[in-house]
């Protein structure tokens, strides 16, 4: 299954964890499954119309998925996918 | 709580400090066209920031605390060590540059190849942090740096230190008053370290008691607005006093975003994504006032953004 790593911001809404197990064939299929386990996470990752925030950013080995195939890029069985936050603050 | 003697002035002599004598004295810029349709009476005005040296805000609080650790002779020996986004760092390495202090600086993986770029340019070294443990984890990383060489590194720490606010209270604050002759109402600005709310408006306070103080702020955890912080899931700065501000303003990153292409199209304004959601909030208390002169900060430029996809209107 692939792996999806949060960044510490959104943990509080994934019971404090760090590392996610999702079930998924894309990127798109991986989010789904993210906020189907953790419904909290929805709103700060989707907006209104269901998009992933444009400010949201999701890497697969390192590349941002929107220099892929977006969220249609595909995924192998052991893919491991980070959501990075902004830079706050200072 | 308020400058002791030792900082009661910032400025030093172009002689002596080289381009550290540029700090401050910006100009301060009416929104003439967003402002159109509120009543007559009611001005809003932004500061112009990326005018200091080093391109952004953050040259007021690193020069005055770098000033302070050379004075105490806290650098002799060693290198000025702290943790940025980015701003803080390029405003170290520009004024270590010029009176020779080496600079180590921690700051997450993802900050943009602008920044990476200009603090190598710089000379200062960097230390990558892991992009999902965000500013916090550059925080934590040098804290640990500085424990773990205490000869090598003077950790100066942005978020504790008061010569980080108090640079606003000796600047900041005293050109604001004088570049609206005193007629400033409202006075609104976004929270990183919170060092521009904090010391700006302790002095505004102390000098005009009705003026109201307004914080800026992300409105989640999961935000566009480089340089902001969204305080209820951050690590809180040791400067900032929640109960300070009179109320928080919540700025959604989309209108931030929208905010920073109508300031470029419309006011011919070209600033980064924090000033946009100055902008918004500012617009936002104007349009709730019948008379009054609100006034706002500008943290940086637009050319530090270049590379992000927000320019575009669908972005
Ligand atoms: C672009 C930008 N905006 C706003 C801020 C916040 O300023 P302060 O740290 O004084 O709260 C910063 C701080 O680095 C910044 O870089």
């Amino acid at each position: 299954m692939p792996t999806l790593l949060l960044p510490m911001p959104l943990r509080p809404y994934a019971d404090n964890q760090r590392a996610v197990q999702v079930k998924g064939r894309t990127v798109r299929e991986a989010l789904q499954d993210l906020v189907d386990q953790y419904p909290r996470l929805k709103p700060h990752l989707f907006n209104g119309e269901g998009r992933l925030q444009p400010y949201i950013h999701v890497f697969l080995n390192g590349e941002d998925v929107r220099s892929l195939q977006g969220v249609d890029t595909p995924l192998e069985e052991n893919a491991e996918l980070r959501i990075l936050p902004s830079i706050a603050g200072g | 709580m308020h400058p002791t003697p030792s900082t009661l002035t910032m400025q030093a002599p172009a002689r002596e400090v080289g381009i550290a004598a540029t700090v401050g004295r910006t100009p301060l810029i009416p929104l003439r066209h967003l402002a159109r349709d509120l009543p007559p009476g009611v001005e809003v005005w932004a500061k112009a920031e990326w005018f200091n040296p080093s391109g952004s805000v953050k040259a007021r609080p690193a020069w005055n605390i770098l000033r302070t650790a050379l004075a105490a002779g806290r650098l002799r020996g060693k290198r000025l060590l702290d943790a940025t986004s980015g701003n803080m760092g390029i405003a170290y390495a520009t004024f270590g540059a010029a009176l020779g202090v080496p600079v180590t600086l921690t700051l997450p993986a993802n900050a943009s190849p602008e920044r990476l770029a200009m603090l190598r340019a710089l000379g200062a070294e960097l230390i990558l942090t892991d992009p999902l443990e965000g500013t916090d984890g550059a925080i934590e990383e040098a804290r640990r740096l500085a424990e773990a060489h205490p000869d090598r590194y003077c950790y100066v720490d942005q978020y504790n230190n008061p010569a980080n606010w108090q640079a606003h209270y000796l600047t900041t604050g005293p050109e604001i008053l004088q570049q609206t002759e005193g007629r400033i109402t409202r006075f609104v600005a976004g929270v990183g370290t919170s060092g521009t709310l904090m010391g700006t408006g302790r002095y505004l306070r102390e000098h005009l008691p009705d003026v109201v103080i307004l914080a800026v702020q992300p409105d989640g955890p999961m935000h566009g607005l480089e340089g902001l912080k969204h305080m209820p899931t951050a690590l809180r700065p040791g400067i900032y006093d929640p109960t300070f501000p009179d109320g928080v303003i919540e700025v959604p990153t989309q209108a931030a975003y929208a905010m920073v292409r109508r300031l470029a199209r419309e006011e011919g304004l070209f600033v980064g994504p924090s000033s946009g959601a100055a902008a918004w909030a500012a617009l936002q208390v104007a349009s709730q006032l019948r008379e009054g002169v609100v006034v706002t900060i500008f943290p940086d430029g637009g050319d530090r953004y270049l590379s992000a996809p927000f320019w575009e209107e669908d972005a």
